[in-house]
C-alpha cells in the first residue's frame, strides 16, 4: 500500500490523457458533436464535475494558469475543491482573475468578462444530450443526430409558447452549432448563450458520468434555437448590482431576511471585485478596501 | 452592508476535520484495525471488491474503514484508485469447474456429482440475535471436507449432456473481450460488457430487478441450477514466455440460472441460462444478476420486452451506484444561477397571468355596467 | 543489424512534452491554418520529421492502430513506433486511427481511411502528413469554425488536386478525415470543417 500516495502530473495516467486528448481533437474538428468517451472514476463524485476535470487534467500544463467557478463564483465550496484538487496534483498556478486565466474551468456560467484568444473554458456538464428529456433511449438520440432530426425538440418548445406564452426553458437552453448539431451547453443560464457564439476563446465540455466530450472551436457560429414569431431573448433585470452598479449582467438573489427583503448581486464575483476595486459601486456596496477591513 | 459570502477553503478544511472526528469515535475505545475488518466483516469486504471490480481485501478493507461504513463511499474510494493503476493485461477466462469448492448448492437436482454442500452460510440460521457475540467468545475450529482433486462439474454441464439446456454462449472466435472501463458503453450492448456492467452493478438494484422479474415483470421461470463459491486460480498469458503463469487466486460466487423457454418456430423446447459471477462470497448479488441477465436476452430469445428488468439501456444505465450516487447527491451542489432563471420565469409568468386575470375582471365589470 | 535507433528519440520528459505538443495541435486544430513548434527533441528513424515523431508520442498508443506509407513501412519506423508507444499496426487502412505519410511516401489519398459514420462521425482517420513546407506554396482562403472570417494558408508540395479531394472530404460533414500537416519541427492543421478555396494572384 505503500505507493498509494503518489499520482501522475494531473492525477490522471497517460493512457488515460491520450484517450480524452483524442477525443478532444475529434471533438473540435466535429464542433457540437458528443464524442464518446471512457471516462474514468474520478477523485470526487460523477455529477460534481467529473467530466470537466478530466477535460482539464488532459490539457494542463506547468505554464498555465487555472480558474474555477461555480455559479461565476471562485469561492464556492465545490469551486474551491476543484482549485485545490489541481493545486495539490499538478502544482499549478491558479487566479480568480478571468483575464489572467488560461484555463477556466466553470458550473452553470460564462465569465461576464469577454473571453480572449488562447483561454480554455472547460464546461462541466451534467447531461449533454439535449434531446435526453424528450427522448431518453440514447439508441434513439443518437439517430436523431445523426439525421440531424430535430423536429421534436422545436415541438417542445413550441409546445412551451403555445402553453405559456413564452418559451420556458432557462437554463441549458439548446443552440444549434454550425448549422448542424443541436447542443447543449451545459445548465448556463441562456443569458449566457449568446457569449458562446463566435467566442474567440476555445470552449470543451466534459461529461464525465455520461462519458461525451464535446467542443466549439473559436470563431464557432451558435445559435439558441427559436421562432421568426418568438426570437430568443435573455433575461434582463429590473435593477443593476447592489454591490458594484453593473447592469446588463446576470445576477444572483441573495435573501436578506425573513420580510422578503432580497437584494441582487453580480454572480460573477471577479466580475463585481474588479468593478469595485476601479471604484464603481452599487447602492448597498462598500468600497472594496472597507470590506476586506 | 453586505459582505459576500467568503471562506469556502476554511469550511471545507473544518468539515473535513470533523469528518475525521466522527470517524474516530470516542478514543477511548480501541481503534478498529484494518485487518479486523478484513477478517470479521469479510461479506462487506467483498462487496466493496465486487462492485468496485478491484480484488484486493486489504485496501477494500482500508475503503470500508475510511467511509465509516458507508459501503458505496467504500466502492467509489475503491474504484477511484482502480483506475489509475496501469494495465498490464488481460487475464485467462477462469475456470469455474476447477474451483475449490467451500460452498456448492443445486435447487434443480436432489444430489449430484460433487455433493451439495452447505458451506459458510446464513440459510438455516435463526435470525435471532446473539448476545454471545457481545463478549470475545471461544470459536469452536470448523469441521471441513478433504477437497476433492477432481473438477466438480457443473448442473449446466450435466444438463447440457443430454442437450437439455443451450450450451454455453460463445463469442466469434476473433472477439476481443471488451473492457467497460475502458471503452464508452455503447448500446445495443454485447453480452460479455453487458455482464461485466451487471457485475460491478449495485446489489440493492439488481436484487429489486430481479425480484420484479419473479412477481410478474417479465416472468423467466428460473430454477437456482447451481451456486458455487470458492477459490479460482487466475492465470495470464505470457506471450514471451508462451506459457500461462499463475498470479494468485481470487473468491468467486457464481449462479447459473436455469430458466424456462417454450422454443420457436426452429429450436426445439429447451432449458435457456442465465449468469451470475461475482467477486468474494456474494450469493444475493449472483443470483440477482443471474436473473437480470436472463431477462435482459430477451430480444435474443424474441421475447416481448415489456418490464424494466428487460429493457438494456435502462438497467445498464443506472446499475452502477457511484454513478447513480453522484449524480443524485449532486443536487446539493448550488443550482442558484439556474434557479435564479426559474424565478424569474415564474414571477414574470404569475405577474402576466395575474394581469390577464386583472384585466378579464375589468372587462367583465365593465360589461356589467 | 539490430537497428538501436529505434530506441533513442523519445521523450525525455514524456508527461511535459506530451503535454506541451498535444496543447500544439489542439490549438492548430481549434485554429486551422495556425502553425506552431514542437520542441524538435524527438527523432525517429525512416526520414521521419521531428513534428511526425511528437505527434506519435503524443497521440498513438496500444488503443490506435496505425497505418504507414510505403517508405515509411520498409523503414525502422514501425519497430520504433512500436517499441516507443506499443501502436499496433493496422490489417488495413480502414482500421485506421491515425496514419503517417513522410515526403518519400507521397501525399496518400484520402480513399480508403475510414471516415466515421453518420452515428459516430469521430471515428475516423487522422492523417498526418509531411509536406515540402508550411509556407510558400500557393495561397489558399481558409473558412470555417475556427477562424476569424478567413486566414491564408500556402503549404506547399500538397498535390495539384488537393483543393477538390478536400471539397469532396467537406461534403461528408459530419464524416470525414482530419489532417495534419508538418514540416521539420513544426505543424498545422485542417479539420475536416475548414473550407479552403484558391486564391486569384
Amino acid at each position: 500500500m505503500s505507493g498509494l500516495a503518489t499520482y501522475n502530473f494531473a492525477y490522471l495516467d497517460e493512457q488515460t490523457k491520450r484517450m480524452i486528448r483524442r477525443a478532444i481533437l475529434k471533438a473540435i474538428a466535429i464542433p457540437g458533436y458528443q464524442v464518446p468517451f471512457a471516462s474514468r472514476e474520478m477523485p470526487m463524485p460523477y455529477g460534481w464535475g467529473t467530466g470537466g476535470v478530466q477535460v482539464t487534467a488532459a490539457i494542463l500544463g506547468p505554464t498555465d494558469v487555472l480558474k474555477v467557478i461555480d455559479q461565476g463564483a471562485d469561492d464556492t465550496t465545490n469551486a474551491v475543491s476543484i482549485r485545490a484538487f489541481f493545486q495539490k496534483v499538478a502544482n499549478v498556478e491558479v487566479t480568480t482573475r478571468t483575464k489572467d486565466a488560461t484555463i477556466i474551468q466553470t458550473r452553470h456560467r460564462i465569465p461576464e468578462e469577454k473571453l480572449t484568444e488562447g483561454q480554455v473554458l472547460v464546461y462541466q456538464v451534467p447531461i449533454p444530450e439535449p434531446l435526453r428529456f424528450l427522448e431518453p433511449r440514447e439508441t434513439e438520440t443518437r439517430k436523431m443526430h445523426a439525421l440531424s432530426e430535430y423536429g421534436l425538440m422545436h415541438v417542445k418548445l413550441y409546445e412551451d409558447i403555445a402553453r405559456n406564452g413564452h418559451i420556458a426553458t432557462t437554463y441549458a437552453y439548446p443552440v444549434k452549432v454550425e448549422g448542424r448539431y443541436v447542443m447543449d451547453p451545459s445548465p448556463t443560464p441562456k443569458f449566457d448563450n449568446p457569449k458562446m457564439h463566435m467566442s474567440e476563446a476555445l470552449q470543451l465540455f466534459g461529461a464525465g458520468r455520461e462519458k461525451r466530450i464535446y467542443a466549439l472551436p473559436p470563431f464557432t457560429d451558435v445559435v439558441s434555437l427559436d421562432f421568426d414569431d418568438h426570437p430568443f431573448t435573455v433575461q434582463s433585470f429590473e435593477k443593476p448590482c447592489a454591490l458594484c452598479g453593473a447592469e446588463g449582467v446576470y445576477l444572483d438573489e441573495v435573501v436578506l431576511d425573513d420580510r422578503g427583503g432580497r437584494m441582487f448581486v453580480c454572480s460573477d464575483t471577479d466580475y463585481c471585485e474588479d468593478r469595485r476595486a476601479q471604484g464603481f459601486l452599487g447602492d448597498q456596496g462598500v468600497p472594496l478596501k472597507e470590506a476586506a477591513e | 452592508m453586505y459582505v459576500a459570502v467568503k471562506g469556502g477553503e476554511a469550511a471545507i478544511a473544518n468539515a473535513h476535520r470533523l469528518l475525521a472526528d466522527r470517524r474516530r469515535g470516542d478514543r477511548v475505545i480501541p481503534a478498529i484495525g484494518i485487518d479486523q475488518i478484513e477478517s470479521q466483516l469479510s461479506l462487506a469486504v467483498d462487496r466493496v471488491m465486487a462492485e468496485a471490480s478491484l480484488y484486493d481485501p486489504s485496501l477494500a478493507a482500508l475503503a470500508i474503514k475510511q467511509s465509516r461504513g458507508d459501503m458505496i463511499e467504500a466502492i467509489f474510494l475503491l474504484r477511484a484508485y482502480r483506475t489509475t493503476l496501469p494495465r498490464f493485461g488481460y487475464s485467462e477466462p477462469v475456470d469455474t469447474a476447477a474451483m475449490r469448492i467451500e460452498r456448492r448448492v443445486s435447487a434443480t437436482y436432489k444430489d449430484l456429482p460433487g455433493g451439495q454442500l452447505l458451506g459458510p452460510t446464513f440459510d438455516y440460521t435463526h435470525r435471532l440475535l446473539d448476545p454471545a457475540l457481545q463478549t470475545d467468545e471461544a470459536v469452536e475450529t470448523p469441521l471441513t471436507r478433504t477437497p476433492s482433486p477432481e473438477n466438480t462439474s457443473r448442473v449446466t454441464d450435466i444438463l447440457n449432456g443430454e442437450g437439455l439446456i443451450e450450451p454455453d454462449s460463445s463469442m466469434d472466435a476473433d472477439h476481443q473481450p471488451g473492457d467497460i472501463t475502458r471503452t464508452p458503453l455503447d448500446f445495443p450492448m454485447t453480452r460479455d460488457t453487458r455482464l461485466q456492467a451487471l457485475a460491478r452493478g449495485d446489489e440493492g438494484f439488481l436484487l429489486a430487478l430481479a425480484y420484479s422479474t419473479q412477481r410478474g415483470y417479465a416472468r423467466t421461470h428460473p430454477f437456482a441450477g447451481e451456486i458455487r463459491i470458492g477459490m479460482v486460480e487466475v492465470e495470464m498469458d505470457l506471450p514471451e514466455l508462451g506459457f500461462s503463469v499463475p498470479l494468485g487466486e481470487v473468491r468467486l460466487t457464481e449462479c447459473q440460472s436455469v430458466n424456462q423457454f417454450k422454443g420457436s418456430a426452429t429450436q426445439p423446447p429447451q432449458f435457456t441460462r442465465g449468469y451470475g459471477l461475482v467477486f468474494g462470497q456474494s450469493e444475493r448479488k449472483a443470483m440477482a444478476m443471474s436473473l437480470v441477465d436472463r431477462a435482459l436476452r430477451a430480444e435474443e430469445f424474441g421475447e416481448d420486452i415489456v418490464a424494466p428488468a428487460q429493457d438494456e439501456e435502462f438497467v445498464i444505465a443506472h446499475s452502477d451506484n457511484v454513478q447513480a450516487t453522484g449524480f443524485v447527491e449532486h443536487l446539493k451542489l448550488p443550482h442558484y444561477v439556474d434557479f435564479q432563471a426559474e424565478l424569474d420565469l415564474v414571477r414574470r409568468m404569475r405577474a402576466e397571468q395575474g394581469l390577464a386575470h386583472a384585466n378579464t375582471q375589468s372587462e367583465q365589470k365593465e360589461a356589467a355596467e | 543489424m539490430q537497428d538501436t535507433s529505434i530506441f533513442t528519440g523519445g521523450f525525455a520528459e514524456p508527461v511535459l512534452q506530451g503535454q506541451a505538443v498535444f496543447r500544439a495541435v489542439m490549438d492548430c486544430m481549434a485554429n486551422p491554418g495556425r502553425i506552431k513548434d514542437t520542441d524538435g527533441t524527438p527523432s525517429a528513424p525512416g526520414g521521419v520529421p521531428s513534428a511526425m515523431a511528437a505527434l506519435a508520442l503524443t497521440l498513438v498508443d496500444h488503443d490506435t492502430p496505425v497505418a504507414l506509407g510505403k517508405s515509411l513501412r520498409a523503414s525502422a519506423f514501425p519497430a520504433w513506433l512500436a517499441f516507443q508507444t506499443g501502436a499496433p499496426m493496422a490489417d488495413t487502412a480502414f482500421d485506421a486511427a491515425f496514419a503517417f505519410f513522410t515526403r518519400a511516401d507521397g501525399f496518400p489519398g484520402f480513399e480508403g481511411f475510414p471516415i466515421g459514420s453518420d452515428e459516430y462521425p469521430d471515428r475516423s482517420v487522422t492523417l498526418i502528413v509531411e509536406v515540402e513546407a508550411l509556407e510558400g506554396g500557393p495561397e489558399m482562403a481558409a473558412r470555417g469554425p475556427g477562424i476569424r472570417e478567413s486566414a491564408v494558408i500556402a503549404p506547399k508540395g500538397l498535390p495539384a488536386d488537393f483543393l477538390a479531394r478536400w471539397r469532396e472530404n467537406g461534403a461528408l460533414f459530419p464524416r470525414g478525415i482530419d489532417l495534419v500537416l508538418v514540416e521539420s519541427t513544426r505543424l498545422l492543421c485542417l479539420p475536416r470543417t475548414t473550407r479552403l478555396q484558391a486564391r486569384e494572384v
